[in-house]
């Protein structure tokens, strides 16, 4: 896989929500993503980004444009360094939520794009990689 | 090129379409199939008093100078015609290449060349010709793109076809396997379609899908749910008993959806739920 | 503080929303439009969202929460115009907006809440007859 492109955009307050998912938006029509998928892409990244201001009180987000086999996509990185979660398979279960949400968010932005990487340690911290592929279902 | 030499074969120019001609129809890949002898006539005549006009320019031995423009332009015409007729790659070339034989055949009965000066001359025809049948290749395969790129976009297209069977009411018959990347290609039309057309009901005709396992059919759910969200209702219509036997088998709950047998019986629910009413009237004389 | 206007039409009330939301302008749309539901005592809310181009699952809570809560005041709820797009991310998501009703555009949205009042007001009359 190679890197394109890569920004950093910290994420402290939710109007730089607003701001990401603009940006997001950029590189996707840049690769020629459709709009379904594009904005699949951005479903998933609200959501995450929304559990990062909400549990994790903020943190850095990284937009790369990424290449695998001549195919281009968009790989989002959300790092945080809240209190992490103590059982990342129980997270991933559709309904289940610590806070008052629907507890859609984790597993409703797996389905919305091609890879999902989530690593979490309680006390440090938590970081997802999604990437959605150009023509990826 | 020599200015006598082109006007040499200016004046020789009925001589060169004579042979020329036979050259082409003598030739075995002379597509008669595809285009009639006159046809080819008045083609042949128009490209050969282009090209002795393009032979007298200053710049004849460059085929991308301004003189060589209206002859590019008919070249150009001439192998996408040929590209789209079907006509071969060979076929295509073999119309230049017969014209440089018949070239090189007249400049040898100059009487005013000597055999130097002839050699000069007919490489430098030789020059012209190959780069034109290098333009001739060119435009072929560029021709030959279009028709492939046209065929691919009717292929996706007719693979989805969204029809719109009553005022508010689309039917999107859907035939052959579905599989994820087909079910969103079908998704998104009849998506589009109803907002396109503000259709508040979408018939989705399987009779033409072989199997439905588990998968389909909750590619087919969601479709329905999509469509719902969106404000219009769908019907699956085409349930052969040998589908309804594997859905009930594979323990698939389609309660949530409205189900036919028929696209007319679906038909038919759609009427009801838009309150529209057919009815058979008088009589009339149709003539038939 | 940036607000999303609510206009009332008759009995309804009507909310086109232009801007992409982000969480806490969705709050105060909710509790914007409850408090005037409450106060016009609305029989219907119409919300437009033809022009948002993206609604998760907190977005997609803030709807159903409205239209539960109109229900609760005696008022239906209509989300109409969503996009394509947004209709197969939100089945994707997991999320069915079930008891928000839906309609393609503005037009049919308010036949639907009309027929809806039109069912109200018989079955109250129906309910007065039973009670003579």
């Amino acid at each position: 896989m190679i890197v394109l492109s890569k920004e950093k955009l910290p994420i402290q307050r939710e109007q730089d929500v607003v701001l990401f998912r603009n940006r997001i938006k950029e590189l996707a029509t840049k690769i020629g993503m459709s709009l379904v998928n594009q904005t699949k892409l951005i479903t998933a990244a609200s959501e995450l980004v929304r559990n990062m201001l909400r549990y994790g009180g903020g943190g850095i987000t990284y937009l790369e444009v990424v290449s695998k086999s001549s195919i281009p996509g968009v790989r989002l990185t959300f790092a945080d360094e809240g209190p992490g979660i103590a059982d990342v398979t129980l997270a991933m279960k559709d309904g289940y939520s610590t806070g008052k949400s629907l507890g859609l968010g984790l597993p409703g932005a797996k389905r919305l794009v091609n890879e999902f990487d989530i690593k979490s340690e309680p006390g440090k911290g938590t970081t997802v990689i999604i990437i959605r592929w150009k023509n990826g279902l | 090129m020599n200015k006598d030499t082109a006007t040499y074969l200016k004046g020789k120019r009925k001589q060169i379409l004579e042979k020329w001609m036979d050259n082409q129809v003598k030739d075995a890949a002379l597509r008669d199939d595809l285009m009639s002898v006159a046809e080819l006539q008045q083609q042949s005549e128009e490209f050969l008093t282009a090209l002795l006009n393009a032979f007298g320019t200053p710049e004849a031995e460059n085929t991308d100078s301004a003189g060589y423009e209206t002859l590019i332009d008919i070249l150009n015409e001439i192998s996408i015609s040929r590209a789209r007729q079907g006509f071969s790659p060979r076929e295509t070339n073999m119309y230049i290449l017969s014209l440089k034989q018949v070239l090189g055949q007249q400049l040898e009965q100059n009487p005013a060349l000597d055999p130097s000066k002839l050699s000069r001359e007919i490489l430098s025809i030789n020059n012209i010709m190959d780069s034109l049948g290098m333009t001739t290749m060119e435009t072929y395969i560029k021709g030959r793109e279009e028709v492939i790129l046209r065929q691919s976009n009717e292929m996706s297209e007719i693979s989805t076809p969204v029809i719109r069977v009553w005022d508010g009411i689309l039917a999107l018959p859907i035939i052959g396997t579905l599989d994820s990347a087909r079910t969103q290609v079908v998704m998104e039309a009849l998506l589009e379609e109803i907002v396109a057309t503000s259709s508040r009901i979408a018939i989705l005709d399987i009779s033409g899908v072989p199997t439905v396992d588990s998968l389909v059919a909750q590619h087919l759910i969601k479709t329905v749910s999509a469509a719902r969200l969106m404000g219009a209702e769908c019907i699956i219509s085409g349930i052969r008993a040998e589908i309804a036997q594997t859905i009930v088998h594979l323990g698939i709950d389609l309660t949530n959806i409205y189900t036919k047998a028929s696209l007319a019986s679906a038909l038919k629910m759609a009427f009801s739920m838009l309150n529209i009413q057919v009815t058979r009237g008088a009589k009339q004389n149709l003539g038939f | 503080m940036e607000r999303i206007p609510i206009l009332k039409m008759g009995p309804f009330l009507l909310v086109t929303i232009q801007v992409d939301l982000y969480d806490r302008l969705a709050l105060t749309l909710e509790n914007d439009l409850i408090n005037m539901v409450s106060k016009t005592e609305a029989k219907g809310v119409l919300i437009d969202i033809s022009a948002v181009s993206i609604v998760d699952s907190f977005m997609g809570r803030i709807l159903g929460n409205i239209a539960s809560m109109s229900k609760i005041m005696d008022a239906a709820t209509v989300v109409v115009g969503m996009q394509p797009a947004v209709a197969i991310t939100l089945v994707e998501l997991g999320l069915t907006l079930s008891g928000v009703h839906t309609a393609l555009d503005v037009e049919q949205g308010m036949e639907l809440l009309r027929t809806k009042i039109g069912n109200l007001d018989t079955d109250e009359e129906g309910l007065y007859d039973s009670f003579i």
